[in-house]
């Protein structure tokens, strides 16, 4: 072991082992996002060109694409799941820091109960419940519509956990004040605290968005009608209809990829720092 | 003049009337979202039910027959495989990149993004991206890159011994992301003091790793273990998507417990016989939490 200890010390200072560890590194991302890049690149060829495993097409088209917007659902799927995940992230971020306000700031009898009731729903996992939601949904008429899609997401366990734990650094003293003042108890929650807690907010909404554009299991039990359908859903229907049809396959992949993409590439920072807030705080 | 209700109360009992108003929509939502229907798959365990007939209280007798169906111990095996192979092979790849990551610092951040897009992508569409590349010749990239070395082709998602690693791949592949920025965060919070101490003390590279930097990443393990453990006891995206018909095949041979759940509750409507599976789901994943906190609790 000695002797490799040496050389990894060396190679630590020299510099060709610092570019040596970068390039390697440099190498490994690119092979992490090849999938990706040939999702990418097969959307754009046609016929035979598909077998080649060119990344710059021979004949680029956008037929795929016009195919896909206008022999599939695809443009209303992408609604769907726009509109299921911005409502069901706005209930989050409205009630999840409500309740996790009200459990940090509020001294009341019952309080640690409320809070340990709430944690242990994070012991149950959704495959448990999805009968139990599924029935209901039948028996209320909720099936294929967006309230049966967004309903058992529309408050969860960790985003009132993860929000008690920064409002309890809030000092009371700013509480305080504002009850003196005169404030509202309302509006000490909405307009003091809750700008004091924005990193945390945006975290919680970047996953729950993103969990929920992703979502799968439940969203495709509870809609039958292609209408309803959320992207992942609709893609899963490929399995079948255009299973052979690879470069179709691919266009509808990409599509569903791409706005999650531009979305990171955009608010990479922001993004990898609420990661590691939620992964640290969870 | 007439005290209304309100202002006779004192201001604790104010706050505690606020409090309990602000909660009441959560309470509602959580007693009949969550805790109900926690209850009910229980309850819904102990019958025969095939949703349009009649319910019978069974008892036991659902558990009884998933313990002898010879299916359930392969389906059982197979989540436990996705486990036990996918959460020591992506943690071991995961910390080794964050490791060597965390000490470069020119294009740091673009290099992190190469790993960390993965974990962005939508299971489904990825799997079907995977599922191309697993094809046979002229179409799958695989074997076509296989043929280049002179290696025969491989079936990949249509052996029964393949099929269940090749669906492992991009499910290991898309956590990567997550686990490398948890690991970098882990390494990042180790006091500089110890590492510095180590070093004026002569402690080489291996030295230091064995002794100051995985030791107190001890909690960033147990953390990333038991997240990653679930997720793979968990998995379901990748195999409905990459088994021809969404069927956990070849023979069986890929199916998770949460697709034979599936299955049984909403293609056969055996709701009763499918809950008792959730249940034992539920029971399995709960060891494995209990698990973790005992274990965090240690130190």
């Amino acid at each position: 072991m000695t002797d490799n200890t040496l050389l990894i010390n060396r190679l630590e200072r020299l510099r060709p082992g610092r570019i040596l560890v970068w390039t390697l590194l440099f190498l490994g991302g690119i092979v992490m996002v090849t999938p990706i890049v040939f999702m990418a690149a097969t959307s754009f060829k046609t016929g035979q060109d598909i077998y080649t495993l060119s990344i710059i097409p021979e004949n680029p088209s956008l037929e795929n694409y016009l195919f896909i917007l206008n022999e599939s659902k695809f443009l209303r799927w992408m609604m769907n799941s726009l509109w299921v995940a911005t409502f069901s992230t706005a209930s989050v971020l409205f009630f999840d820091s409500l309740v996790g306000y009200t459990l940090a700031k509020f001294d009341f009898r019952g309080r640690q109960i409320v809070f340990v009731a709430i944690l242990s729903t994070l012991m149950i996992p959704t495959e448990m419940l999805i009968i139990p939601w599924y029935m209901m949904s039948r028996s209320f008429g909720w099936i294929d519509t967006y309230w049966g899609i967004a309903f058992p997401g529309l408050m969860t366990g960790f985003g009132t956990f993860l929000m008690r734990q920064f409002f309890m650094n809030l000092p009371d003293e700013l509480i305080d004040a504002a009850r003196i003042d005169g404030w509202s108890e309302f509006a000490i929650w909405w307009r003091i605290a809750m700008p004091l807690v924005m990193p945390a907010l945006s975290a919680l909404a970047i996953f729950h968005f993103l969990g929920n554009w992703t979502a799968f299991i439940w969203p495709l039990i509870v809609s039958n009608d292609p209408d309803i359908y959320t992207i992942p859903v609709g893609l899963a229907s490929f399995n079948g209809e255009f299973q052979m049809d690879w470069e179709i396959v691919m266009t509808a992949s990409c599509l569903a990829t791409i706005p999650t993409l531009l979305v990171f590439l955009l608010l990479q920072k922001f993004i990898i720092r609420g990661v590691m807030l939620a992964g640290l705080k969870g | 003049m007439i005290l209304t209700f309100w202002d006779r109360l004192t201001i604790n009992q104010k706050l505690a009337v606020t409090a309990w108003l602000f909660l009441l929509v959560p309470i509602v939502f959580y007693v009949t979202i969550r805790f109900y229907p926690t209850f009910e798959a229980f309850y819904v365990s102990t019958l025969k039910w095939n949703l349009l007939g009649t319910q019978k209280f069974i008892g036991f007798r659902n558990y009884e027959k998933i313990f002898t169906d010879e299916d359930f111990w392969l389906v059982l095996w197979n989540t436990f495989k996705y486990a036990v192979f996918g959460v020591p092979i992506s943690l071991g790849i995961a910390f080794f990149i964050a490791y060597w990551l965390n000490e470069i610092t020119f294009g740091h951040d673009w290099i992190r993004a190469l790993y960390f897009i993965p974990f962005l992508t939508t299971a489904v569409a990825m799997a079907w991206v995977w599922r191309w590349f697993y094809q046979p010749m002229p179409i799958g990239y695989f074997n076509i890159m296989l043929s280049w070395v002179g290696i025969p082709q491989q079936p990949f998602l249509k052996s029964i011994e393949q099929a269940l690693y090749a669906i492992m791949a991009p499910a290991v592949w898309a956590g990567l992301g997550f686990q490398i920025v948890i690991f970098i965060a882990g390494i990042r919070a180790i006091p500089r003091s110890y590492l510095e101490a180590a070093e004026i003390d002569g402690a080489g590279r291996w030295q230091i790793l064995r002794e100051i930097t995985l030791p107190s990443l001890r909690p960033t393990m147990i953390f990333l273990t038991v997240v990653s453990t679930i997720g793979f006891l968990r998995i379901f995206d990748q195999v409905y998507t990459m088994s021809a018909d969404s069927s956990g095949g070849p023979l069986n041979s890929t199916k998770p417990l949460v697709l034979m759940i599936y299955e049984y509750a909403f293609d056969e409507f055996k709701l009763g016989y499918a809950s008792a599976l959730t249940v034992i789901l539920f029971l399995i994943l709960m060891v494995i939490s209990v698990l973790q906190l005992w274990l965090m609790r240690k130190k």
